[in-house]
């Protein structure tokens, strides 16, 4: 191979500036996922923590046509227990404080949402 | 091992249909199950009768404005040509323009009246809506999705009854008093009476009709039209009633006894 030294140089210096906002965060102690603030007063979200936090969105999207374009306003839950669809009433009546719930895990997935632009008009907690 | 060209193909080709069915089941094995309030109030066709005789408006009566207002986090905007409003006063010559005749005594003429969506059988505003932000229900409510509205206006520019508004601003730092439940909307969408869909939802009637009979007033009526035996129904029977601009064929169901 000719010119070996400087292909794998190169390819190096190409590799560390690809990489270099993972080193960034590492360096700066944000390599993990955030620390989520858990409500004080309930132990269990309306569905499994592995459901919600893989399909929240899902669900919430289904929630929306629901209620606003269906007028419907119960949900029933995996359990069969019965929830009011309310983002601002259920979801954010345990998780108080979006700041350090959900934006707090927004902000680290880099996934821009603004549901409570709108949703949280009541100051709570 | 060695493979035929079509026995090759024949597993490519399952293997790419299963793997577009994984979705496909997925979506459906998370159907969201969601059904109505056991106490959601069902109506084949909702409507408004103002008792302008009842209406206390001349003594500067506000109190359906401001349980709308309040309820529904309607914000009070400082820049009068950024107003947004569910219900409002109005002129009576404004209201009904073709009512006016020369001879009209100017207290009539300058009678505040209360106007608010007449959510029409035939709404301009869901005709030209290009999102269906706007929609009619099946029982007559003229429905607002605020999640879809792109804020094009054309249902301003379509309502012959004004009876949108559009957020020029941030609507959050000029609302009124505490806030409640209700979501707030955002700069850049437009909204309207919903003849409180999310009270009917479960169970409670409209809050400008709560709040005028609270006073004792009782001008507003909310019911069922298409109940041949509803109180609203009797009030229509009983009296002769107006509506704004029915020439323009829009079929308004809010109606004035005069």
């Amino acid at each position: 191979m000719h010119d070996a030294g400087k292909v794998l140089l190169g390819l190096g210096v190409f590799a560390a500036l690809v990489t270099a906002p993972i080193w960034y965060a590492v360096g700066r102690g944000k390599g993990g996922p955030p620390e989520l603030e858990k409500p004080r007063d309930a132990k269990q979200c309306i569905e499994p923590t592995s459901t919600m936090r893989a399909r929240h969105m899902e669900l919430l999207d289904a929630w929306r046509d629901a209620v606003v374009r269906r007028g419907e306003k119960v949900y029933v839950a995996g359990d069969g227990k019965h929830h009011d669809m309310s983002l601002t009433g259920t979801c954010l009546g345990c998780h108080t404080d979006p700041k350090k719930f959900c934006i707090r895990c927004h902000e680290y997935a880099g996934v821009e949402a603004f549901c409570w632009d709108c949703h949280q008009q009541r100051k709570r907690g | 091992m060695t493979m035929r060209r079509r026995s090759f193909l024949r597993i490519a080709g399952l293997g790419l249909a299963g793997a577009c069915g994984v979705p496909v089941a997925r979506a459906l094995s998370g159907a969201v199950r969601t059904e109505p309030a056991p106490t959601a109030l069902a109506g084949k066709r909702w409507a408004m009768v103002v008792d302008e005789r009842k209406c206390l408006t001349k003594e500067g009566c506000r109190a359906c404005i401001q349980a709308c207002h309040r309820g529904h986090n309607v914000p009070a905007m400082r820049d009068p040509r950024h107003e947004v409003k569910w219900i409002w006063k109005e002129r009576f010559d404004d209201v009904f323009p073709d009512q006016v005749t020369p001879y009209l005594a100017a207290e009539v003429k300058e009678r505040a009246t209360m106007v608010l969506c007449n959510h029409c059988d035939n709404p301009p505003c869901v005709r030209v809506c290009p999102t269906q932000a706007t929609w009619k229900r099946p029982d007559g409510i003229v429905m607002m999705d605020e999640h879809r509205c792109i804020g094009c206006r054309y249902c301003i520019t379509g309502c012959p009854y004004g009876a949108r508004s559009f957020n020029f601003e941030d609507p959050r730092p000029s609302l009124v008093g505490e806030p409640t439940d209700y979501p707030g909307r955002s700069k850049g969408v437009v909204e309207k009476c919903t003849f409180c869909s999310e009270r009917l939802a479960v169970g409670k009637r409209p809050l400008c009709v709560e709040a005028c009979e609270a006073i004792g007033c009782g001008a507003l009526a909310f019911g069922d039209v298409g109940d041949p035996g509803s109180a609203v129904r009797a009030l229509l029977r009983d009296h002769t009633v107006a509506r704004r601009k029915p020439q323009l064929g829009t079929s308004p169901h809010v109606f004035y006894i005069l």
